[in-house]
């Protein structure tokens, strides 16, 4: 029997009282009435504060950005394929590197988040929309501006000082023209749209939790995405003091950068990676989230040691802050600095290392379905744990002096970027797809998606290590040494093998949208209150909202029905999930 | 290890065999990657073998199991002890990577004894006096350096004697560079405003390429450095040369404002 089987009561049930409705009917009903018809058409989504189309709104926006980002990073692979190749002039690459890295930080992963949060975090606690809807509105807007004004500069002249954008050379005297310009008023926009989305979070989460949601029973993607915002909070006005100091700069006879006039170019790499680093944990706690939500639904098992994988976002959040320079290892420091900054990077890999331990506990004796998202997930484990063992290289400071500034600092940020949060952003698309849409996606190309994704992704930079060790550079628009031929090469291949895996997700998801099969309230039999609301959920989300009594409301309220109906709801390992 | 440690250089450890530096840089890599391993494999290992046992199959029923306090104890010490274990070799091998050390040679290129003990602990020079300090200093897109006693720029080559220390002092004029010859350790910021040191010691005679590390504008890729490291007579003579040449050039052009003043004053 499929909890899907029943249609959703029609929004004129009989008059009963809320709570009966629960208690009396066989599986975990849809419990909504009395709502205004939605407005549909293309204005609805220009004048929306509902938290869920702004989600979606997000989530295209920053999809599209990632495709943008993700053809920039083809055409860096086009260009280094071959020794001395001609196929982009040195200012076209430096402009597209720059580009590549600002979309995939500012524009993607750190608001595809933001995506995510918007649409389920609500759902998942038990609110019907955000705290601020109308700001909500507002930093989806300004995100979008934000985006228009870098891409605008292709059309004129693009930022090429990399993202992030070290003076002496982003000073006017060496790039007067105005990339460099829009790039930081477009940051300045963005930073805003996050600053206000950070803060919409934070009052959501601390106050309109379900009743009986206390903080021990929060869902584990709002323990991190609260993290997240905190962490956007604390780290971005760093950012913008720097982008302003620097535009001053730039524009207006300041010298805070500039050593012949008593500035320092050093203050800006502390000022930038105070905020930047602080940024990591912002792109990658809210993956780590997704997949504390989707292992323990897809090993039908509690996650393992719940507590301690929230202490561990707040602690990883809380070192995060005090590890900025070891960015800045080979810089003029003293050794004292430097250990310091050695250690308390150290001191982050056992938060880390404590994260992966639960899950891999949450898998053991589960019963583990194969399913997209969980592959998704555990292709997480698999490449953010090389990523991780490769941060600790980096975190010892004589070894940095080797290999900072080289390709092994690029795959190492790529492990954790795309290893990490991009695959977690995949479980995550994968596993909400068909609450955000009512649809499933299809299972068969979502596996030949992840499989693609996993190769093409390891063959582009795995080898990338070795190119670093051989003593490539990064951010170099050309090559003569052959003996780094054979491992760009292979990375460039593995770059279209991961594009093509991508491309078969962005094919899924068209399907699907239109023909996928209809998915029901609770496909997968989840563990939090999103799957309490048809798909996609109306516009207040819940008529009713159920007191929660676990981190896992939906199987207390899955139990209870099946005691007092004796109607079987809960999951059978081997069958398939849904019966149709 | 020595063989074998060659040909893992450039692939799986960073490069090495040109300076004591270096060479003790890869041996702080090499140790970090055994123990790296052992922790990629284990977790690898059981995250796969997790997978393919723990699969769902008929009738299986999943462990309701919350957590146990122990475990999360256990390997939250766990993981700390290898990181302390890291730190202490760090260390332990910090200062043979960071304080230049002794010549193999004094300062007329005659052999000394190389197992002097030194100890000292903020930027040190290096003991026994023999050794060779240069400026290097990084502009839009090249590097050049200035030897002591010479009264102009060297550009791109470095030329430097097997065996003798050498200090570098790091600076640039401009943007921010960063100086990195692999074989010979480790890469060093030039920022404008600084000066960042390094040192090395060439233990072999050959030229040691490399190139500009930080991202310093358009032909950042064709910033190359190279370190020609020849016998101690070998580097007199190109010294001497060096010298010469610039003086001579000094002369030619002094001769030449000479001619042209001459021939202004006779034109007039």
């Amino acid at each position: 029997m499929s909890i899907t089987s029943d249609p959703a009561p029609a929004p004129s049930s009989p008059p009963e009282t809320a709570a009966t409705a629960v208690r009396t009917r066989p599986r975990p009903h849809i419990v909504v009435r009395d709502v205004r018809p939605e407005s549909r058409g293309w204005s609805s989504w220009v004048t929306t504060v509902d938290h869920k189309k702004i989600g979606i709104l997000y989530l295209y926006t920053t999809f599209l950005f990632f495709l943008l980002g993700g053809v920039e990073a083809l055409l860096l692979r086009v260009q280094l394929g071959l020794p001395q190749n001609t196929f982009l002039e040195p200012e076209k690459y430096n402009a597209i590197f720059t580009m590549h890295g600002t979309t995939m930080v500012f524009l993607f992963v750190i608001p595809v988040f933001a995506g995510f949060a918007n649409y389920v975090v609500p759902l998942m606690i038990g609110a019907r929309d955000m705290a601020f809807p109308r700001i909500n509105a507002w930093s989806y807007w300004m995100l979008l501006l934000g985006g228009i004004v870098l891409y605008a500069s292709l059309f004129f002249s693009p930022p090429e000082a990399g993202w992030t954008a070290y003076p002496p050379l982003s000073n006017a005297k060496y790039l007067g023209s105005g990339g460099i310009d829009a790039w930081i008023i477009s940051l300045h926009i963005i930073g805003l749209s996050s600053m206000l989305g950070a803060v919409n979070f934070v009052a959501t989460i601390f106050n309109m939790r379900a009743p009986g949601m206390g903080w021990g029973r929060l869902p584990l993607f709002c323990w991190t995405i609260l993290v997240y915002a905190f962490l956007i909070i604390l780290a971005t006005p760093a950012l913008a003091a720097a982008l302003t100091m620097l535009l001053v700069d730039r524009h207006f006879g300041g010298t805070f950068f500039d050593p012949t006039e008593g500035g320092s170019a050093l203050l800006w790499q502390h000022a930038f990676w105070f905020y930047s680093h602080p940024a990591v944990y912002v792109m990658i706690l809210p993956a780590f989230g997704i997949i504390s939500e989707v292992i323990p639904v897809f090993a039908r098992k509690p996650i393992f040691g719940y507590k301690a994988i929230a202490a561990a976002t707040v602690a990883i959040a809380f070192l995060g802050m005090l590890v900025w320079a070891h960015h800045m290892f080979s810089t003029p420091m003293s050794t004292v600095v430097l250990a310091f900054f050695m250690l308390s990077s150290f001191l982050i890999a056992v938060p880390t290392g404590v994260k992966i331990f639960n899950w891999l506990a949450t898998l053991w004796r589960g019963t583990i379905e194969f399913r997209t998202p969980l592959l998704f997930s555990a292709g997480l484990i698999g490449c953010f744990l090389i990523g991780g063992i490769s941060g600790v290289f980096l975190a010892v400071f004589p070894v940095d002096w080797q290999l900072t500034d080289t390709y092994f600092v690029v795959a190492h940020l790529h492990y954790v970027l795309f290893g990490g949060s991009v695959f977690g952003i995949f479980a995550g698309l994968y596993y909400w797809f068909p609450k955000m849409s009512g649809r499933m996606l299809s299972e068969g190309l979502g596996k030949a998606s992840f499989w693609t994704i996993l190769v093409g992704f390891n063959v582009t930079f795995l080898v990338q290590h070795s190119a670093g060790l051989d003593g490539m550079p990064r951010r170099i628009y050309e090559y003569y040494d052959t003996s780094w031929t054979a491992y760009n090469f292979i990375s460039t291949v593995g770059a279209f093998i991961l594009a093509l895996g991508i491309l078969i997700t962005v094919l899924n998801v068209v399907i699907s949208l239109k023909r996928g099969p209809v998915a029901g309230p609770d496909p997968w039999k989840g563990n939090t209150l999103e799957w309490f609301t048809a798909s996609p959920p109306p516009e207040n989300n819940f008529d009713l909202v159920p007191r929660v009594r676990s981190v896992e409301p939906m199987k207390d309220i899955r139990r209870q029905v099946e005691q007092e109906t004796g109607a079987p709801q809960r999951f059978e390992a081997g069958r398939p999930l849904r019966s149709r | 290890m020595g063989t074998a440690s060659h040909i893992l250089a450039g692939i799986l450890i960073p490069e090495r065999g040109g300076s004591p530096n270096a060479d003790d840089i890869a041996g702080l890599y090499t140790l970090i990657l055994v123990m790296a391993a052992v922790v990629f494999v284990g977790v690898e290992g059981a995250l796969i073998w997790f997978m393919l046992k723990f699969r769902a199959r008929k009738g299986g029923v999943a462990a309701q199991i919350h957590g146990n306090t122990r475990l999360e104890i256990g390997w939250t010490v766990g993981a700390a002890v290898i990181l302390i274990f890291i730190t202490a070799v760090t260390f332990i091998k910090l200062g043979a990577i960071k304080n230049p050390a002794a010549s193999d040679i004094d300062a007329n290129g005659n052999r000394v004894a190389s197992n002097v003990a030194f100890a000292s602990t903020d930027q040190p020079d290096p003991p026994k006096g023999a050794s060779l300090n240069i400026d290097v200093n990084g502009q839009q897109y090249v590097w050049r350096y200035k030897y002591p006693g010479f009264d102009d720029y060297v550009y791109e080559e470095m030329v430097v004697p097997v065996g003798m220390t050498v200090t570098l002092d790091i600076q640039a004029d401009d943007v921010a560079h960063s100086w990195w010859i692999p074989k010979l350790g480790g890469k060093f910021d030039a920022i404008p405003g600084y000066t960042n040191k390094t040192w090395f010691k060439a233990t072999k005679a050959g030229v040691f390429s490399g190139q500009c590390a930080e991202l310093c504008g358009r032909n950042h890729a064709n910033m190359v450095a190279r370190v020609r490291a020849v016998p101690f007579d070998e580097f007199q003579r190109w010294s001497d040369q060096y010298k010469k040449d610039i003086q001579a050039a000094r002369d030619e052009g002094a001769r030449q404002r000479e001619q042209l003043l001459q021939s202004q004053a006779a034109s007039e």
